[in-house]
């Protein structure tokens, strides 16, 4: 095994509500929610229209910038609603479960047989190439480039993150034929990252035709921009693909048994669910009969995905397409009285301004508060010390708010995306947008590349 | 509290958009949030947010200039004392009273002046109130004289928060230190008042009731003067018992306040360690070549003399004005205490070199973060395959 690559700068943030490391299977949902908005620089065009029948593998709708790739249904039903927001984007489209799923059949093979046509051919037709996102921008991959390498973090370090051993178990076979898949798809290396710190689990240290890397520290240790700036950093013109563990399976068992089995498990977290615990799930679900008497009193924020980068949802909401993390905590929506002035044992900081630093080992149970106004930036080097790329993410940050191009290729735009500054978000005193704004750059690259 | 919070509410449409006193929304917004911190919440990108905000960061750094102010207040008094009455066996309280009726006035002025501006440019440009000023309205009179005009106060005030802050965009933005810019302000334009013997001790500009041979001189200007064998004992200095700016005299209660800075982590450790670097290469560098008594003063005694300490501690360590890379704060901080002991020395004019030094040091911390920046950028060109 390689040499442990050692990060840090970071944060772990003590959150309480993990989930218990048991995994049950979840009450089918009624409703399933597929949404554009969890694609990047999506211009959706709808496939399947309001009371259409589809099964699952059937495609729901594609992005007319890329439309070779479409997004498949997780099951097989009614479509019941599209729900369009502003200028009538598309938002969700909500389909009604048969209680007995019928499969699209997409043909078994196994894919070390097949050339690389026919691997890519099989992977758009099922959908399944929406599992397979690069780097820069964090859009859908382009079937037609060849990238660099393929980056899959075997491990995930954000707030309350499912455990990624339990999530995999018993699925070496179908990982191993995911792998496969991937390697037919580049002519660079499949890096495989783990967790030095414990030991992985057999389905990822056994996986053969990988590059194994062990990554130690805090978050965002875990997260691939972190990862592929370590060991194989993007510069201006490359492309590296990342695909998260359990798409990699789910595409495993497509080519297993020809069909697009949607399971998969999440954790459900948050300091307000009165069992936290993992589900076995079908990607799509509303998350209400894993909430509903489950969670306390108040009024609630539920999140598909972890706290720093997850979507607000509702009680009733979907599950994102790339999530393995429902997080549900207290809204913050009080007055506090001069709360900057208190001495705050239990106001949690990354910094040390508040007495809380006399007590590391508390976890604190936070909310939606934004604690302050937002200012101009007066604060320094705090960014630096939860941002662990050789970047400089301040300097980054102002090049995209005065949009310019050039600065921002010079300063590494192409290796970052949004969830690179989640944690310089959250410590940021000034409460800037972070996260919008590195999406705004982005967007801007993109337009600009086009 | 729930009355209070009450009583604003129904009280606060009058301050909003169409209301009555809607002039005054960002006044009356700074203080609902001094009160009360808002109800605010995410609504895009992370969920949660850290529990520090501007308000908690300035408030620290107010918090360490206390114990420097609380000696300023009490060496004002303890001064005069010795200046007109050396026999008086005053107590501390009476000593801090007289004190007190000095700088007190000086404090409120400064406030009142700064916060005033801030309020109207933040109500023109429809911002909320920064804090910023929390800080320098305390900076200000601490390293003002304690018998400074009260006008002087005010209008060196106004030109550092008009021309030193807000016509760069305000808080953030500004290029100076504002409260170097008030100090340096006044300096040139009333040196009368900012500099010599006479000004450090109430009441010696108008001579009255002086003690025979009582100078009132810093023991920098004795220095520059040549008159080194009657500086203060190192142990006068390290504790302030000297004629001085109001709150630059006592090393030990600046450096009570350093260690606030350094343990809450809201001052910079890497400027603060490399200004005194600075200062200490230049010292040794003079005491080599040493022609004159100050150039023979052990280099770590200027550690403890004039605005040395305060201005590494307080000054220097600015976020806004000073470096923003790592490295570049070690340069920038370098830089500065390498300059302000050159000043001070070689420069008979200028004997607080500190200030000069690191209003220079502002000027230049963009240039030196530009280089630094620079070389990351290079760095990943150089990474790239020579495609170009």
């Amino acid at each position: 095994m390689s040499k442990v690559i050692n990060i840090k700068r970071g944060l772990d943030i003590p959150l309480s509500g993990e989930a218990e490391k048991v995994v049950k299977t979840a009450e089918p949902s009624r409703y399933y929610g597929i949404k554009p908005i969890d694609f990047q620089n999506m211009r959706t065009k709808l496939l399947a229209r309001e009371g259409e029948r589809v099964k699952a593998g059937s495609p729901l709708f594609y992005n007319k910038l890329q439309s070779d790739v479409q997004q498949p249904s997780p099951v097989s039903g009614k479509v019941v609603e599209v729900k369009r927001g502003e200028r009538r984007k598309i938002l969700e489209v909500v389909i009604e479960a048969d209680s007995q799923i019928e499969y699209e059949e997409f043909g078994t093979a196994e894919p070390k047989d097949l050339s690389r046509d026919e691997v890519v051919d099989k992977l758009l037709k099922s959908g399944l190439w929406s599992f397979i996102r690069q780097r820069p921008y964090s859009i859908l991959a382009n079937p037609q480039d060849d990238p660099k390498s393929i980056f899959i973090s075997a491990f995930n370090t954000a707030p309350l993150a499912p455990d990624n051993d339990l999530v995999v178990k018993g699925e070496k076979d179908n990982f191993q034929r995911g792998i496969d898949v991937l390697s037919k798809l580049t002519s660079g290396t499949i890096h495989l990252n783990v967790n030095a710190d414990f030991p992985p689990s057999e389905v990822i240290t056994k996986a053969k035709g990988v590059q194994l890397n062990q990554f130690k520290g805090p978050h965002p240790a875990g997260n691939v921009g972190v990862q592929i700036n370590k060991l194989d950093p993007i510069n201006k013109g490359d492309v590296v693909w990342y695909v998260y563990p359990q798409d990699i399976i789910t595409i495993g068992k497509l080519f297993e048994k020809g069909i697009y089995d949607a399971s998969k498990v999440i954790a459900l977290t948050g300091s307000e669910v009165l069992k936290p615990l993992y589900y076995r799930v079908l990607r799509g679900m509303s998350i209400d009969p894993l909430v509903k008497d489950n969670v306390k009193e108040g009024e609630l924020r539920y999140i598909s995905g972890d706290v720093l980068t997850g979507k607000k949802i509702s009680s009733e909401g979907y599950l994102g397409f790339f999530d393995d993390q429902v997080t549900v905590i207290p809204e913050g929506n009080y007055y506090e009285f001069m709360g900057w002035a208190k001495p705050g044992f239990n106001k949690y900081s990354a910094g040390r301004t508040f007495l809380s630093a006399l007590r590391p080992n508390k976890k604190y149970r936070l909310d939606t508060n934004l604690h302050g106004g937002e200012r101009a930036y007066v604060v320094t080097g705090e960014y630096e010390k939860v941002f662990p790329m050789d970047i400089y993410p301040v300097q980054l940050i102002k090049a995209i708010i005065i949009e310019d191009i050039e600065l921002m290729e010079k300063l590494g735009i192409y290796e970052v995306d949004e969830e690179d500054f989640a944690l310089p978000e959250f410590v940021c005193t000034s409460k800037t947008p972070v996260q919008s704004i590195v999406r705004k750059g982005l967007n801007l690259m993109l337009q600009e590349m086009s | 509290m729930k009355a209070l919070r009450r009583y604003i509410d129904k009280i606060k449409p009058h301050f909003e958009k169409g209301g009555k006193y809607e002039k005054l929304q960002s006044t009356f917004e700074a203080f609902e949030t001094l009160l009360f911190v808002p109800n605010k919440v995410t609504t895009q990108g992370t969920h949660i947010r850290d529990s520090v905000d501007m308000k908690r960061t300035m408030s620290i750094v107010v918090f360490a200039l206390v114990p420097a102010l609380l000696f300023g207040i009490w060496n004002a008094g303890y001064q005069e004392m010795l200046a007109t009455n050396p026999q008086m066996q005053a107590t501390i309280p009476e000593l801090f009273w007289e004190g007190l009726k000095l700088v007190l006035p000086i404090i409120v002025v400064s406030y009142v002046t700064g916060l005033a501006i801030e309020f109207i440019f933040a109500q023109v440009r429809g911002h909320e109130v920064n804090e910023g000023f929390l800080v320098s309205g305390m900076l200000i009179p601490l390293v003002l004289p304690v018998d400074i005009p009260l006008w002087m106060v005010a209008t060196g005030t106004a030109f550092a928060v008009i021309f030193g802050k807000e016509v760069f965009g305000g808080t953030g933005m500004n290029i100076l230190n504002p409260a170097l810019t008030a100090r340096a302000f006044l300096f040139f334009a009333y040196p009368a008042y900012m500099s010599g013997n006479e000004v450090w001790i109430h009441g010696l500009m108008n001579g009255e009731g002086v003690v025979d041979g009582f100078s009132g001189a810093t023991p920098l200007s004795m220095a520059a003067e040549g008159n080194v064998q009657n500086l203060p004992t190192v142990n006068e200095m390290f504790m302030g018992l000297i004629p001085g700016s109001i709150g630059e005299t006592s090393v030990i209660a600046i450096l009570i306040g350093a260690l606030i800075l350094l343990i809450t982590g809201v001052g910079s450790w890497r400027i603060m360690l490399s200004t005194v670097v600075g200062a200490l290469v230049m010292g040794f560098l003079l005491n080599i070549f040493a022609v004159n008594p100050f150039m023979e003063i052990p280099a770590w005694q200027h550690l403890i003399m004039g605005g040395f300490a305060f201005g590494a501690v307080f000054m220097a360590t600015d976020p806004v004005s000073g470096a923003q890379t790592k490295r570049g704060k070690y340069i920038y901080g370098f830089l500065i205490g390498f300059l302000a002991i050159l000043i001070r020395v070689v420069n008979p004019a200028y004997p607080e070199g500190v200030m000069l030094a690191i209003l220079l040091m502002n000027v230049f911390a963009p240039l030196i973060d530009h280089y630094v920046v620079e070389s990351n950028i290079k760095k990943r060109l150089k990474r790239a395959p020579s495609s170009s």
